[in-house]
């Protein structure tokens, strides 16, 4: 009867539903669950601090974490299987296991921008850094002296033409992929594949043997712009192909029916509307490129001095200087090595900024 | 009347494909020689580094996979150290980075709430573009002199096992710390650092795209988020997961910048992987091909080639196993 009556009114009718027919929420946190993990989470840390720090008189943070970690599962474990089934108990631990794992993930990684940008800033803090060459600047130098102008300049000359030569290319075989076809296109597609992840160094030796022991050419910016365009091509194209082949082919139909040449279809509908996929594309690629290190060691070598030639000439780069610095193992050179990590970084940083500021701009205008 | 009349008089039907037009033609023509050019340019470099091989395997024969140092000056050049340093790395590295990245890819995928998830989607995203350089240089200044301290305690307490054995007294009041710098184990974590974000960006693809309907399903039966996990998510990835790391390790294998900071080179077959110096291929030529003379560079382009198809056969089998997976495969409901 009761139940009879609570289906018939509403709370508008002034009539408060009985409590057994309120919706159960799902998946709702008790307060005992809550409570054992505090308590392990405590009970383990004193146990650790007692045990680890004072009964066995050991030392080291890393030790200390690793026991509190396995202590507090153990912990976990017992206070879970009072109340709870086998299996609600594995989910417990499995869940926590994999939080701290990414706790971990994240704070190693982290600590990797981080700690760049600290140990960096001294060098970062100095105008000169920017403005000035090594030329003539000794490894022991003060801080006042010398900057990395010649290689940022390097890096933005060498990165441009691999631009201006992967760009096309890559984009190139991507519309041949999709959109033109073949015989051809499947092995085109296997060896671009198997390519993406080549060893740079591998590359770099190919265009040293090839055009600096072969051919002559000397050491220069030039020759390590080719071997990044090398290594950028097959990323560009991959990633092109993908944004390819998700334009509807409905675009596609619609305009091959309105009496659109193949190339114009191509030029007027399925580029333009790939636009941010293939944006994506080469600033990944580009990312890819700008941290690239055994290439310019091997094709450009490091130069000290400024130069904007890009022909017959070494030329320095910000990951090579970034190395360079840091074989001399001198305080204040290593202290310019990470300056320049520091720099690089934030050019990483901002190219991956583009590329979500492209990609949300594409989704909001949809 | 004069349009019929003209019909009558031609009754040939018009073709419905007239045929490519000039500029269909032109660019056809263009995008195919563009994806030749680029098919013999990337193609090239395997044949080109196969046929340099040639002079060296020729010369030493055999003696170049099973010779442990690198003496030029001695006519004395193999790469038995070198390959097992290159291994040992990317296993190390593997076997550190795999369980982070599945479980960062699962707690992504599963367990985050939206808001973190994306957060934390592109942080993955923008880590695996950080440049191993910089990777290499906290990998030496702040990894180095932490792990050497995990090193000695594995060498005190596991040191019976050969892998773990170091030449130096772990139990020493005043240790050897040099000991432990620059192995195997400190460039294997440096490196797992480099390529968890890339396997578990592959890998947190993949769980997305598992069915949500028999997510769903599962639950609906009563499932725990770690029972849903177990029979959904990892049987419908394990093609991912097993390509993911696969990536992971063609990139480990290839490495270059990272290991150069980290490792003190040495040549040997010991396999100890936390003992001081070890030297990897790309490492190799990298540091060697400066002074090398023709004799010497056609020995390292040799040491590439056996890199090269190293990397090709973990990459193709990356591909192929992604491909072969259900990962992406239409579902039911």
């Amino acid at each position: 009867m009761s139940i009879d009556l609570a289906v018939r009114t509403t709370p508008d009718e002034g009539v408060i539903a009985p409590r057994s027919l309120k919706p159960r929420t799902v998946r709702s946190v008790t307060k005992d669950d809550v409570l054992s993990f505090i308590g392990s989470f405590v009970s383990s840390y004193c146990l650790v601090y007692i045990g680890y720090l004072h009964l066995l008189d050991l030392s080291g943070w890393l030790g200390f974490g690793i026991s509190w970690y396995v202590i507090f599962v153990a912990v976990y474990w017992s206070v879970l299987r009072v109340a709870n089934p086998g299996y609600v108990v594995r989910d417990r631990i499995v869940a926590v296991t994999v939080c701290i794992a990414v706790t971990i993930v994240l704070i190693a990684l982290g600590s990797t921008v981080v700690y760049t940008f600290t140990k960096g800033w001294d060098a970062l803090s100095h105008v000169n850094f920017y403005t000035s060459d090594m030329a003539g600047v000794s490894p022991t130098a003060s801080l006042n002296h010398g900057g990395i102008l010649n290689a940022l300049v390097g890096t933005v000359i060498e990165i441009g033409i691999a631009i201006a030569v992967s760009v096309p290319l890559g984009i190139g075989t991507a519309v041949y992929m999709t959109e033109v076809g073949g015989r051809l296109s499947t092995s085109v597609r296997t060896v671009v594949e198997a390519m993406t992840a080549i060893p740079e160094i591998l590359a770099g030796l190919l265009v040293y043997v090839v055009l600096i022991v072969e051919f002559g050419v000397s050491k220069s910016g030039l020759a390590a712009a080719v071997a990044i365009a090398v290594t950028m091509v097959p990323i560009v194209a991959r990633a092109g192909e993908v944004a390819l082949r998700v334009v509807p082919s409905g675009l596609r139909e619609a305009s091959s029916a309105l009496g659109a040449t193949h190339w114009k279809t191509v030029y007027k509908v399925v580029l333009p509307s790939a636009r941010a996929g293939l944006a994506t594309a080469t600033i990944l690629a580009v990312a890819r490129g700008v941290g690239e290190m055994a290439i310019p060691l091997v094709c450009s070598g490091a130069s000290s001095f400024m130069t904007f030639n890009p022909v017959g000439a070494p030329m320095n780069s910000l990951p090579l200087f970034i190395y360079t610095a840091y074989v001399t193992h001198e305080p204040l050179e290593v202290t310019r090595a990470f300056g320049a990590a520091s720099v690089l970084l934030a050019m990483v940083l901002l190219l991956f900024a583009a590329t979500r500021f492209i990609v949300r701009e594409k989704r909001s205008s949809r | 009347m004069a349009i019929n009349s003209a019909a009558l008089t031609d009754p040939v039907p018009r073709k419905i494909d007239p045929g490519r037009q000039l500029s269909d033609r032109v660019f056809h023509g263009t995008a195919r020689s563009v994806g030749i050019f680029v098919l013999c340019v990337t193609g090239s470099i395997g044949v080109f580094l196969g046929y340099q091989a040639i002079p060296t395997l020729h010369h030493y024969g055999a003696h170049f996979f099973t010779e442990v140092n690198w003496e030029p000056e001695l006519n004395r050049i193999g790469i038995a150290a070198v390959l097992l340093g290159t291994v040992e790395v990317a296993l190390v590295a593997m076997v550190v980075s795999f369980p982070f990245a599945l479980t960062a890819a699962l707690f992504i995928s599963e367990y985050a709430p939206k808001r973190l998830k994306s957060w934390l989607v592109s942080a993955i995203d923008l880590m695996a573009a950080v440049p191993p350089i910089i990777y290499g240089l906290w990998g030496f200044f702040l990894l180095m002199p932490r792990a050497i301290f995990v090193a000695r305690w594995l060498s005190q307490y596991l040191g019976f096992i050969p892998i773990f054995h170091v030449s130096t007294d772990p139990n020493a009041g005043v240790w050897q710390q040099s000991a432990y710098t620059g192995s195997v184990f400190i460039a294997g974590l440096t490196i797992s650092m480099m390529v968890i974000p890339l396997a578990c960006s592959v890998m947190r693809g993949v769980f997305d795209q598992a069915p949500l309907g028999e997510k769903e399903a599962a639950m609906a039966l009563g499932g725990t988020k770690l029972g849903v996990i177990r029979t959904v998510v990892i049987p419908f990835s394990k093609g991912g997961i097993i390509g993911g790391t696969m990536l992971a390790l063609g990139r480990a294998l290839g490495e270059t910048a990272a290991v150069l900071v980290v490792i003190s080179v040495a040549y040997g077959l010991s396999g100890h992987i936390l003992e001081s110096g070890t030297q990897t291929t790309s490492a190799l030529i990298a540091s060697n091909f400066g002074d090398a003379t023709k004799s010497v560079l056609s020995a390292l382009l040799a040491a590439g080639f056996v890199l090269f198809l190293i990397t090709i056969a973990v990459n193709g089998g990356a591909a192929m196993v992604i491909r072969r997976s259900r990962s992406g495969a239409g579902t039911e409901i």
